[in-house]
């Protein structure tokens, strides 16, 4: 809505006297992909403003103590105490917690990943009995929340003697409809002829599969595999359910139970929560072409 | 859905010849790793979770068959329920349109004129991938007394010690913040991608009739978009309605049960209260308001959402 208030206007040839200022129908003409100044400053103002939670949560790492309710507030404190980083880990078992986490955040990607790829396949190339219902269920229990599962989801591991085990951290949400759906619309758009020759020759679904439809559908599989490594590795209320020892925390419980034990140690749970970022941090800004592009196609959004 | 099928695969009917038989099995392979999964860990627990609402089920003993006293219970003599109902609804009404007027605005804030702009989208959504757990941890640092925010607005505008997280009102106004900061990124993508499908021909059109501005926005923009404005609402509509984590970290539900959700309600009744069919019976609720609610999204779309491309 204010991409364009700071805009610089074309002169426009107008018959009003010089000096005032052109008031006509054809003022609004702009070029709309030479470059913006204003416009570019005061976003680039806003976009500080809105990291300064983030600024805030690394200058508070590296505070001493004492320091961090400061008056009035400084963004460096006396020294910077890299020291806090190695405090945080110790203090807690924070990296008990950060390999919990990928453990299962890799886990459950590697398993969602095949698992969809599959599928998709299926539902979109092979031709079997029922396969439309099927997909119809599919996609009907993509619009239940995870959230309403849960209570059946704790009941069933409980039935299954598996809580406080990686296999209930993994397995519960490795299964949604969200993959294959997602994938199934995109091996729709590669076009079949591409697999055609193969299937004369002989070549087996898999073969076909694999060697032919993986590789062109590389970037779709990549957007599915940050997206489900962020879910897992970000996840709260679901290992804060099923997990009662600090052998299995996850990051994030980690942090939560940091926030009870510590609470006052503000310096080292934000070091603690700077180091949790770093992952999917680093991960985003690597793929942020892919990401970007894939949200646009698969819909992630709306969270 | 549709498919044509390959010349190969037409000729052999599924299940009635060998080769079909074979397509079958082929299928049936691909299908089983996920099905599999799929009907034990997402169909049965859906079942089962209506079901559970008509049990008292401890977690730990027996549990025994109670028709709809749960339910009976929540409306009747449960203290916090209808809290908990209100301050969801109320969270939901505040979050979705904030959500949504960030997120357009800066997708069409971020144009074709700004530059570098890939790289200010990906920061702008750089809150909505690090954990929301970490980040409510922070604002929480910022927003407590004598926290950055208490010193900003009492000593830089001398308007006396605040306590941010501590009134009815303002708790929740920062879990609404919080949440907004936190989840508009997705939207911004999802409009930004939709932006710039839009044939800029149509604007150019409108330049040189000389349509105003905040004319091409409302005339061109908003109905073109409508489609990812439509489904954005949806979604976003449908994860405001769960929201836990933002305020178990900020508040704690409190002060008193100002900001207690819906979601945090069942976490409490179920996992610290051990009533696993109070807890079902509340997240019954949840999904049969949540169900409606989408229900009427998609009645109203025929209304104003615009379909051509």
């Amino acid at each position: 809505m204010t991409a364009d208030v700071s805009a610089t206007v074309r002169p426009v040839p107008t018959t009003a006297a010089p000096g005032t200022p052109p008031r006509g129908r054809r003022v609004n003409r702009v070029d709309r992909s030479r470059p913006a100044p204003v416009s570019q400053i005061l976003l680039t103002l806003v976009l500080l403003v809105f990291m300064i939670p983030f600024i805030w949560m690394v200058s508070t790492s590296l505070k001493p103590g004492n320091e961090v309710f400061a008056s009035p507030p400084s963004l460096v404190g006396s020294e910077i105490r890299l020291a806090n980083f190695s405090e945080a880990w110790s203090y807690v078992p924070f990296g008990r917690y950060m390999v919990n986490g990928m453990v299962v955040a890799v886990l459950g990607t590697l398993l969602v990943c095949v698992t969809s790829i599959l599928a998709a396949y299926a539902f979109a190339r092979l031709e079997f009995r029922g396969r439309e219902l099927i997909f119809l269920l599919y996609l009907i229990t993509l619009m239940v929340p995870q959230e309403v599962m849960i209570v059946p989801m704790f009941i069933l591991m409980q039935q299954l003697g598996w809580t406080n085990s990686y296999q209930a951290l993994v397995l519960p949400w490795a299964f949604s409809a969200f993959g294959t759906f997602l994938l199934r619309q995109f091996f729709l758009n590669i076009p079949k002829e591409l697999e055609e020759a193969a299937l004369v020759d002989g070549a087996s679904r898999l073969r076909i599969l694999t060697s032919i439809v993986l590789p062109i559908a590389r970037p779709a599989v990549a957007v599915l595999a940050v997206f489900t490594f962020i879910n897992y590795w970000n996840s709260f209320l679901w290992p804060l359910i099923i997990t009662n020892s600090t052998d299995l925390f996850t990051v994030p419980v980690g942090l939560n139970g940091f926030l009870g034990q510590q609470g006052s140690q503000w310096h080292l749970l934000m070091a603690a929560s700077t180091i949790s970022m770093l992952p999917t941090v680093v991960m985003v800004l690597l793929l942020q072409r892919h990401l970007v592009r894939g949200i646009a196609l698969s819909g992630l959004g709306g969270r | 859905m549709t498919l044509v099928a390959p010349a190969a695969a037409r000729a052999a009917t599924p299940g009635n010849t060998a080769a079909g038989r074979r397509a079958g099995l082929t299928a049936l392979g691909f299908l089983a790793p996920s099905g599999l999964g799929f009907l034990i860990f997402t169909l049965l627990p859906i079942v089962g979770s209506i079901a559970l609402a008509f049990f008292s089920w401890p977690i730990l003993g027996d549990h025994t068959f109670v028709g709809g006293r749960n339910f009976v219970t929540l409306v009747t003599t449960d203290p916090v329920f209808f809290r908990a109902l209100r301050n969801t609804v109320i969270f939901v009404v505040l979050y979705v349109p904030v959500n949504f007027v960030i997120s357009l605005g800066l997708a069409v804030w971020i144009s074709p004129r700004i530059r570098l702009r890939g790289l200010y989208r990906v920061l702008f959504f750089l809150p909505a991938v690090t954990p929301i757990v970490a980040n409510a941890l922070v604002w929480r640092l910022m927003l407590q007394p004598k926290g950055l925010v208490d010193d900003l607005l009492s000593s830089g505008l001398g308007l006396g010690p605040t306590n941010l997280l501590g009134g009815q009102v303002s708790a929740m106004v920062c879990v609404v913040a919080m949440s907004v900061w936190q989840g508009f990124g997705y939207n911004m993508l999802v409009f930004s991608a939709g932006l710039d499908a839009i044939n800029p021909n149509l604007y150019e059109a409108a330049d040189i009739d000389g349509v105003s501005r905040w004319r091409q926005f409302w005339t061109i923009t908003v109905p073109m978009l409508s489609p990812s404005m439509f489904f954005a609402a949806v979604l976003t509509m449908i994860t405001s309605f769960q929201v836990f984590s933002q305020p178990y970290i900020l508040t704690g539900g409190g002060p008193g049960a100002a900001t207690q959700t819906m979601v945090m309600y069942m976490y409490q009744k179920g996992f610290q209260f051990y009533s696993l069919g109070m807890a079902s019976a509340i997240s019954t609720v949840l999904l049969i308001i949540i169900v409606l609610v989408t229900g009427l999204q998609f009645l109203g779309q025929r209304r104003f959402v615009h379909y051509d491309g």
